[in-house]
């Protein structure tokens, strides 16, 4: 009760004492400023950053594997790079043969001019899939229809577009019908796909895409092979047998002993995910560390400035002794004066901190728009420049406890 | 009986050395007694202040105040005591500067269980019974030095102390002040209060009841005021003083008052 009371009168106290020295008050929490303003605004824009990050990967979709043949460093002398390239026979015994990989589409890549009426492009990357493909990368057909098997198989001359390539070749805003040259021969367009902007990954506009079935594809640039191919998981939690079957069936086809180095690699987006997070929470560590040195530097000048209090009221001590105070009293009076003063360190860092989050969100493009600081950050905020005004107001409200009252009446 | 010491020591050490600032003494101080302790620095008076006080322990000894033996409590319970039992007056004040007079008034009674209105009341009350009723919000730096330690005797009164223990009340003070607070004291002694006053003045000693010697850590003598040989001889002097004065003026002499 007593306590409460003390603690009470000794924080208006406190106050009183910092707002008549103010230029003392924020010269000495400079440290505890620094600390918290950057906790807070690193904090804030590592969520603003994961908002982001996260966001992409929920367009690019966590169940997304990617294949790729590739050629160990050890091979790069004695093989061919075309050798080791994904076969559609891979491909399908992949598709009959892992149960955790729902669908697989190959991707065949090519370059091709195309054209419109007047309109001419020269290069259009073009690429050959299956109609599987758009559920696995995510990108739909918005307008007319996706391919079906026929022409796959007979090669039709059949293709889709996106936006950027009927913007650039100047279509009919519902191009499906049209027709279009692409590497010399006639294409009807049969359906458009969705454009997915990527801030992260693709930048602002994307670029003119061609889509033409696998087969046809194949006709085109007889000379190419299978870039990679996009499969889906099952489920986002059985990456690793997904990578166990894919990687069983392309060694028994490649017929590949068990000590020769694999010449394919599986990538899976959740592992970009986990590695985000990873450097993340190291970010996160390296910030706590320059957070946990501002504030042992902030907290050394608190303890300096407490020493500084004890001593010049080194009477007032003495005097507050002499009419009854026993030693904790004093000592949480101290401990309170201390905890105050970085307590409102703390609320400037975090006006600073919000300062700069504002700053950081107001850049225009910015990946960081969404940084926000959480309750939990300005909670955290709060209890290390409380904590350290316990830690450093420790010693100088000890000594002030401690200090004999007959001494410290004679004290000068 | 307010006070009673018996065979009281206190022997402090300093490096290898034993200093035996008090040898055993005894001494009882009743209720509404008003006493001078006086001695020469070295005599260990401001050590038996401190005793007095509570403010330190006695190496052996007894001490009860009230019936209560100090000699055995611990630094809380002393602390307590200090806090209900006894006013301290001090030499240069000690009040706190930025503080209003109510505010330096009402300190002790925040280390006691007194409700925050109740120790208002009471802080405004002991200022109006040292006649400051009217320099309530002044902080000390507005007041006189009279007025000060008269602050600080509001302050010691506002517990309504067993005993009111001051040292050297009047030495930071001008003759006409010291006359002003030791008037103070000759009241508030009239109206109940046991006051003890350690001091090397034997003016101020004079308007005592009794004056308490210390000399090399013993009492030395014990006496009414009026009986003290030494206070005598002083009050001898002090006349003689007048009448060389009054006699170094001859065209005063004879004069129309």
């Amino acid at each position: 009760m007593i306590l409460v009371r003390i603690v009470i009168q000794t924080f208006g106290l406190a106050i009183g004492q910092i707002w008549a020295n103010k230029v003392r008050s924020v010269l000495t929490t400079l440290g505890v400023i620094i600390g918290v303003a950057s906790v807070v605004a690193v904090i804030a824009a590592l969520q603003g950053l994961r908002q982001t990050v996260l966001t992409e990967f929920e367009k690019l979709g966590a169940k997304r594997v990617y294949i790729d043949g590739t050629l160990p460093q050890s091979q790069w002398h004695t093989d061919r790079w075309r050798d080791v390239q994904l076969k559609v026979e891979e491909i399908e015994a992949i598709r009959e043969h892992c149960p955790s990989i729902t669908s697989i589409s190959p991707e065949w890549w090519g370059n091709y001019a195309a054209e419109y009426g007047e309109r001419k492009l020269d290069a259009v990357p073009t690429v050959g899939i299956w109609p599987t493909w758009h559920d696995i990368v995510g990108r739909q057909v918005v307008q007319g229809r996706e391919f079906i098997p026929v022409d796959d198989a007979s090669r039709q001359f059949v293709c889709l577009i996106n936006d950027k390539a009927i913007e650039e070749l100047d279509l009919p805003r519902e191009p499906v019908g049209e027709f279009i040259r692409v590497a010399g021969r006639r294409f009807k367009i049969v359906g458009v796909v969705e454009t997915v902007q990527l801030a992260l990954f693709g930048g602002g506009d994307t670029a003119s895409e061609l889509f033409v079935p696998f087969g046809t594809a194949q006709v085109l640039n007889p000379e190419g092979w299978i870039n990679d191919a996009w499969g889906s998981l099952a489920s986002p939690d059985r990456v690793e047998e997904a990578r166990g079957e894919i990687t069983f069936v392309l060694r028994k086809m490649r017929e590949l002993a068990a000590e020769d180095e694999p010449t394919f690699q599986i990538e899976v987006l959740q592992q970009f995910i986990d590695q985000f997070n990873a450097l993340a929470a190291g970010i996160t560590a390296g910030a706590g560390g320059i957070v946990g040195i501002s504030l042992l530097v902030g907290g050394i000048g608190i303890m300096n400035i407490m020493l500084v209090s004890v001593s010049e009221r080194t009477r007032e001590i003495g005097l507050r002794k002499a009419i009854g105070a026993r030693p904790q009293v004093i000592l949480v009076q101290f401990l309170v004066e201390s905890v105050t003063l970085c307590l409102a360190g703390g609320a400037i860092g975090l006006a600073a901190g919000q300062g700069l989050i504002a700053a950081i969100r107001a850049i225009p493009e910015s990946p960081l728009k969404d940084a926000s600081v959480p309750v939990w950050a300005v909670l955290l905020a709060v209890g290390f420049s409380a904590g350290t005004g316990v830690v450093f107001g420790m010693f100088p409200a000890i000594k002030a406890a401690r200090l004999d009252p007959i001494e410290a009446l004679r004290h000068d | 009986m307010t006070i009673r010491i018996r065979q009281l020591t206190k022997v402090y050490k300093l490096g290898v050395e034993r200093v035996h600032a008090l040898r055993g003494v005894d001494l009882d101080i009743a209720r509404n007694e008003f006493v001078a302790i006086m001695g020469a620095s070295g005599s260990g008076k401001s050590t038996m202040m401190h005793i007095l006080g509570c403010l330190d322990r006695p190496t052996s000894g007894v001490y009860e105040l009230n019936g209560r033996p100090m000699h055995k409590m611990g630094a809380g319970q002393l602390a307590r005591v200090r806090n209900e039992e006894i006013g301290f007056i001090f030499q240069s004040f000690e009040l706190l500067n930025r503080a209003t007079a109510l505010k330096n008034v009402m300190l002790p009674m925040i280390y006691s269980r007194r409700h925050w209105a109740t120790a208002r009341k009471r802080a405004r009350a002991a200022l109006d019974r040292v006649g400051l009723g009217d320099r309530m919000g002044h902080k000390p730096n507005q007041l006189s030095g009279g007025q000060r330690q008269r602050v600080a005797v509001a302050r010691a009164l506002v517990n309504e102390p067993s005993i009111l223990l001051a040292d050297e009340p009047t030495g930071n003070l001008d003759s006409a002040t010291t006359h002003e607070i030791i008037e103070l004291f000759r009241q508030l002694h009239a109206e109940g209060q046991t006051i003890v006053i350690v001091t090397h003045e034997e003016e101020v000693a004079a308007h005592s009841q009794r004056i308490v010697r210390l000399r090399d850590g013993l009492v030395l003598s014990d006496h009414p005021t009026r009986e003290d040989p030494t206070h005598r001889r002083w009050l001898e002097g002090q006349a003689a003083a007048a009448a060389e004065a009054a006699g170094s003026r001859p065209l005063a002499q004879g004069a129309p008052a």
